[in-house]
C-alpha cells in the first residue's frame, strides 16, 4: 500500500482538495442445503475511488486499475467532473470543510478457523433440520468478510482500517396442505451479523439452532391465524432491528431531507424544523448511533470521508435531537450531524448511511412486559417489510408470533403483521426491555442511493412494548 | 476491444489448467458515467471503469469459483489469474463431489454487439440542466458500455456488450408530489427526450389541484406499465423458479396446484429475443427464444436453472442460478392506452407504486405504496393527486377476477438498477385496468 500512498501523493493535482479510498476486499460463502455442500464463491473487490474538489465543483472516478496510468486516468477523470460541475452543482463543494485525520483502526480480531471445520459445523446443522418429512427445504450458511480501507487526501488524511465479519444463517420451510411456513436464525436478511470471528455463532445461538427452528416451522403449520384489531404489540429484537431501521433509521438521513433521494430511496417526514424538539416517541425512546460498539456489523473509527466517530444521541427521551448527516449534509443543511459518510465499496461514492442505529436499553423484564398485556400479540424475526416513499406508513410482517392474554403467553400465532405511521407508532411505545432483552442484530442488506448501493449496518435493541397498534394475519 | 482483451484472458487460463481440470469464466465489465442532479443541479458525477471475472474451476465433479476485480492490463491481470486459480485449487482441496453439477456439453458461440452514437456525456447533461430550468430536478444520468463474457475450457465463447444511455428524473411540485419519467435508448435524440420531458412538465401543472386522501376500501383503478412491473417483479422473486415451486415456497404455489387462475388474458414469457439482456446465463447455456411462463391465466412454465435440473432429474431452460424471469413479456391487452381514462371512469389512476413485499406469500398477497404521479379520475377526467395508499391485495384476484383489461400497446422498462453494477434486463409491459383494488391505510 505503501507504493500506491506514494504514487497519490506524487500525482495529486492542483486542485483545491483531492482524496483516494481504496478498498481491498475478501469474502466466502460456504452454503449448505438439505445436507449438500452447494458450489463455493469467493469474491476479491480490490479498487480505489479518487474524488476532486475544485472551485466549487466535485467528480469522482472508480477505477480497479491501480497502474500508475489507472489511477492517472481517474484522476483526469475526477477532474474533469469537477470542472464540469463548477457552477452547477448543488452546493460550493471547495467551501465544505475536510477531515484530516491521520490512525488506524482494526475491529474486533477473527480467531482463526478452517474452511474444512466450518463446512462440518454447518453439515452437523444442517443434518438435525429434517425432523420430519413435512420439512422440504432446510439449509445452512456462512460468509466471512475481511476488508482493509485506505484513505489519503491531499490534506493530509492517512486512514488505514480493518474489519473481519462474519454472517451465519439457517432457514427450514415446513408445508403441509395449502400451508408454507418458513423459520430461521434470526431473519432471512442474517439478523445475527457481527464484526469479528467463529465466536459469533456461539453468541448467534447458532449451535442446535437447526432443530429447534425446524421444530418452530412444524408448530406454525397448525398455529392459528394472527388476530385482527388493535392491540398492544411486543416486538423482540429480531423485528424491532427492522422497526428502527426503516422508521427510524431512513426518515433521519440528513440527505433524504435535503432532497437527493425523492426520485429513488425518497424524501422523509422529518424536516429540519423539527429537530431540537419534536416528540419523536414516548419519553421511553432514547436512540443512539454507535459506530464504536465493536462487534455490531457497522463499526469504524472513520467514515469514509474521514470524519472521526463517537457514539452520538439521535433522540433522547422521545424527543428529537440531530439527524444522520455526514460533514457534507451539515454544510449544506446548518445542522450538526454525525461521522456517517459511507460507500457499499470503492467503485461507489459515499452517502448518508445508517451505520449501527441502536435503542438504548430501558427497565423493564420480558416478564414484566408479558404481564402488563391483557390482550396483544408476541411478534419476533422479520419476514416482510414495506414504508412509504416519506418513510411514514408502515408494514412489517414476521415469521413467529404468539398470543398474550391476560398476562401470560398462549397460543402460537402465524403470519403476523402489523401496520401504522412512523409519526404516531413511537409515542405508542409504553414498556422498553431491559439489558436482559437486548441482542445486537444487524443486516448486510440495505440498499440506497443513484447508482445503487447496498450497505451493512447494524442495529441493537431491548425487546419493546407498544400500545394499540393495527394487527392481523394473512389469507382466511 | 474489451472482447480482444477477454479472449485473451481465456487463452491464458486455457494455459494454466492441468489436463485434469477445467474452468469456465464469467466477464462483467463496464465503463460508466453517473450524473445525480438534485433541486435542477449537479449533485454527484463520475465515473466507473471496472471488470470483473469470476473463474469457475473443475476437477471431475469437485468445484469452486471466485471472482476478481481486473485492471485491463495483461501482465498485472495474469499475475491476478494465477492467484486465483491458486485459491481455487486451495479450496477444492476441502470440497467433496457435487451430486447437483451440471456442465454444459454442446459448443455454442454467440456475439451481440449493440451499436450505438450517443454524443460526449457532458453535452447530455448540458441538455438536461437546461430543460430542468426553474423546475424542482431530481434524477440521474447513467450512460456508457456494458460488456458481458462467457468461456470455458471446451472452447465455447459468448460475447454481449452495449452502450446505451438512461436518464431517470423526477419533477416536484412540492413535498412528496412528483411526476417521474424516463429517456433511454442507444441514440440519444434531442427531439424526443424534450418532448418526454415537456409531457413530464405538463403533467406537473395537475399538482396545482389540491390533493386529496382517500379512506381505504376498494377502488376501481388503473396501473400503468411501470406500476405493473413492481407488482411483476414480485412474482419473479422466486416465484417462477422451479426449485421454488418444488419446494412450496413460491407465490405461485396454489396456481400450480391450480387452486386459483389468473385471467384468461394473462399471457406472460421469459423473452430472450428481446436484447434487454445476454442469450447465454453465467454456465454458459443458451437461453431458448421464448419461455412460456403463463398461458391464459395458467402456469405452463418455470425457470430451470441447470443446478435444479439435475437435482430433479429434468430439462434446464438456461436459467441463472436465481431462476428469475430477465426479460419479462406480457402480452398486450384490448383497451388503447390514451383510452385508459375514459376507460377507467371513476377510481385510482397509479403511475407508480413503490416499496412491495409479500404480506401472505402462500396466497399471493401484496402489501405497497403508491408513489409520484397518482390521481382521483371521476367519469374519466383527472380531479385531483393523492395523497400516497397503502394498498394489501391478492395478486390472484389483481390479475384474476378483479382484471377488467390490459392495453393493446406494451412498454419496455429498463432494468435500470446498479447494485455492484449496472444491470441488464427488464420487462415488455401494457397498462391494467382492475375493477378493484384493496387500500387499507
Amino acid at each position: 500500500m505503501e507504493s500506491l500512498k506514494k504514487l497519490f501523493a506524487e500525482l495529486t493535482p492542483a486542485v483545491d482538495f483531492c482524496s483516494m479510498r481504496i478498498v481491498d476486499e475478501r469474502s466466502e460463502d460456504i452454503s449448505v442445503r438439505q445436507n449438500i455442500l452447494q458450489p463455493l464463491t469467493s469474491a476479491r473487490s480490490h479498487g480505489a475511488m479518487i474524488s476532486v474538489i475544485h472551485q466549487g465543483g466535485y467528480g469522482y472516478a472508480a477505477t480497479s486499475d491501480l497502474s500508475r496510468s489507472g489511477i492517472q486516468q481517474a484522476i483526469r477523470r475526477s477532474s474533469n467532473w469537477a470542472k464540469i460541475s463548477a457552477g452547477k452543482s448543488v452546493t460550493d463543494f471547495s467551501a465544505i470543510p475536510q477531515s484530516a485525520a491521520q490512525g488506524t483502526y482494526q475491529g474486533p480480531a477473527s480467531k482463526p478457523w478452517s474452511r474444512a471445520d466450518m463446512i462440518g459445523l454447518l453439515m452437523q446443522e444442517s443434518a438435525t433440520c429434517h425432523i420430519d418429512d413435512r420439512i422440504v427445504d432446510w439449509g445452512a450458511a456462512a460468509t466471512s468478510i475481511r476488508t482493509d480501507q485506505w484513505f489519503f487526501s491531499s490534506n493530509g488524511a492517512d486512514i488505514y482500517q480493518h474489519f473481519d465479519y462474519l454472517i451465519p444463517n439457517i432457514s427450514v420451510t415446513a408445508h403441509h396442505g395449502n400451508e408454507t411456513q418458513t423459520r430461521t436464525l434470526g431473519g432471512q436478511y442474517n439478523g445475527f451479523c457481527h464484526q469479528g470471528g467463529i465466536e459469533i455463532l456461539q453468541q448467534a445461538g447458532f449451535y442446535g439452532a437447526g432443530i429447534k427452528i425446524a421444530q418452530e416451522a412444524i408448530d406454525l403449520l397448525s398455529a392459528q391465524n394472527c388476530p385482527s384489531g388493535h392491540m398492544d404489540l411486543l416486538l423482540l429484537p429480531e423485528q424491532m432491528m427492522l422497526q428502527i431501521h426503516e422508521s427510524i433509521g431512513h426518515p433521519l438521513e440528513l440527505d433524504r431531507i435535503l432532497g437527493d433521494e425523492r426520485n429513488f430511496a425518497g424524501t422523509s417526514f422529518v424536516t429540519p424544523e423539527m429537530f431540537g424538539h419534536f416528540q419523536y416517541g414516548s419519553a421511553l425512546l432514547n436512540v443512539t448511533h454507535d459506530p464504536q460498539r465493536a462487534e455490531e456489523f457497522a463499526s469504524y473509527r472513520w467514515d469514509d470521508d474521514g470524519t472521526p466517530a463517537e457514539k452520538t444521541w439521535l433522540i433522547k427521551d422521545g424527543i428529537l435531537q440531530r439527524p444522520l448527516g455526514s460533514a457534507l449534509s451539515q454544510a449544506r443543511s446548518g445542522m450538526a450531524g454525525l461521522a456517517n459518510s459511507r460507500a457499499c465499496d470503492w467503485n461507489r461514492p459515499p452517502i448518508d448511511r445508517m451505520a449501527n442505529l441502536n435503542i438504548e436499553p430501558g427497565e423493564s423484564s420480558l416478564q414484566q412486559m408479558i404481564a402488563s398485556v391483557e390482550h396483544g400479540v408476541l411478534m419476533n424475526t422479520n419476514v416482510s417489510w414495506s414504508i412509504d416513499d416519506s418513510r411514514n406508513k408502515f408494514q412489517f410482517g414476521c415469521e413467529y408470533g404468539r398470543l398474550i392474554e391476560n398476562g401470560e403467553l398462549t397460543g402460537l400465532i402465524k403470519n403476523p403483521n402489523y401496520r401504522g405511521i412512523s409519526e404516531s407508532f413511537w409515542r405508542s411505545l409504553k414498556m422498553v426491555g431491559d439489558a436482559s432483552t437486548y441482542a445486537v442484530m444487524g443486516t448486510p442488506f440495505c440498499g440506497k442511493g443513484e447508482p445503487s448501493q447496498v450497505i451493512r449496518v447494524g442495529h441493537a435493541s431491548p425487546a419493546c412494548l407498544f400500545d394499540q397498534v393495527e394487527v392481523f394475519g394473512g389469507e382466511l | 476491444m474489451m472482447q480482444d482483451y477477454f479472449r485473451q484472458l481465456v487463452s491464458f487460463l486455457q494455459s494454466q489448467i492441468t489436463p485434469s481440470e477445467q474452468f469456465t469464466c464469467w466477464l462483467s465489465a463496464e465503463e460508466t458515467d453517473f450524473v445525480r442532479f438534485n433541486r435542477s443541479a449537479i449533485r454527484q458525477p463520475g465515473h466507473v471503469a471496472q471488470i470483473i471475472l469470476r473463474v469457475q474451476l473443475l476437477i471431475g465433479r469437485r468445484h469452486a469459483s471466485s471472482s476478481v476485480n481486473l485492471c485491463g492490463q495483461m501482465e498485472q491481470d495474469y499475475s491476478a489469474l494465477i492467484e486465483t486459480l491458486a485459491l481455487l485449487r486451495e479450496q477444492l482441496r476441502d470440497l467433496p463431489e457435487d451430486p447437483h453439477l451440471l456442465m454444459t456439453t454442446e459448443v455454442r458461440h454467440s456475439s451481440h454487439i449493440q451499436r450505438s452514437s450517443l454524443p460526449p456525456t457532458q453535452d447530455m447533461v448540458n441538455e438536461i440542466l437546461e430543460a430542468a430550468g426553474g423546475l424542482d430536478m431530481v434524477g440521474i444520468l447513467t450512460t456508457g458500455t456494458q460488456y458481458r463474457g462467457f468461456a470455458n475450457s471446451q472452447g465455447q465463447q459468448n460475447w454481449f456488450e452495449t452502450h446505451n444511455v438512461n436518464v431517470d428524473w423526477s419533477l416536484f411540485h412540492s413535498g412528496d408530489k412528483a411526476v417521474k419519467s424516463n429517456y433511454a435508448g442507444f441514440e440519444w435524440d434531442t427531439k424526443e427526450f424534450q418532448q418526454k420531458f415537456d409531457a413530464a412538465r405538463k403533467q406537473l401543472a395537475l399538482f396545482a389541484l389540491p390533493a386529496i386522501s382517500i379512506p381505504p376500501g376498494s377502488y376501481r383503478a388503473y396501473l400503468t406499465p411501470t406500476a405493473l412491473n413492481e407488482l411483476l417483479m414480485m412474482l419473479n422473486w422466486a416465484g417462477f423458479s422451479e426449485k421454488s415451486l418444488r419446494t412450496h415456497q413460491s407465490c405461485l404455489r396454489r396456481l400450480q396446484a391450480k387452486d386459483v387462475s389468473l385471467h384468461t388474458d394473462v399471457y406472460l414469457s421469459e423473452d430472450s429475443l428481446a436484447g434487454l439482456e445476454p442469450i447465454f446465463q453465467s454456465q454458459g447455456f443458451i437461453k431458448p427464444d421464448s419461455i412460456e411462463l403463463i398461458r391464459a391465466g395458467e402456469l405452463c412454465g418455470s425457470m430451470i436453472s441447470p443446478r435444479t435440473a439435475k437435482e430433479y432429474g429434468i430439462q434446464s431452460n438456461g436459467a441463472n442460478p436465481d431462476e428469475s424471469a430477465k426479460s419479462l413479456r406480457m402480452r398486450g391487452g384490448t383497451i388503447p392506452m390514451n383510452e385508459a381514462l375514459q376507460q377507467l371512469g371513476t377510481g385510482i389512476y397509479i403511475s407508480n407504486l413503490w416499496y412491495l413485499n409479500f404480506s401472505d406469500r402462500t396466497n399471493c398477497r401484496i402489501t405497497g405504496m403508491t408513489r409520484f404521479a397518482s390521481f382521483w379520475v371521476e367519469n374519466g377526467e383527472i380531479k385531483a393527486p393523492l395523497n400516497v395508499m397503502r394498498f394489501d391485495e391478492s395478486l390472484f384476484r389483481i390479475l384474476g377476477d378483479d382484471l377488467v383489461a390490459l392495453t393493446q400497446e406494451t412498454e419496455t422498462i429498463m432494468d435500470d438498477r446498479s447494485y455492484g453494477e449496472r444491470h441488464t434486463g427488464g420487462a415488455i409491459l401494457p397498462g391494467v385496468l382492475l375493477k378493484a383494488m384493496r387500500f387499507v391505510l
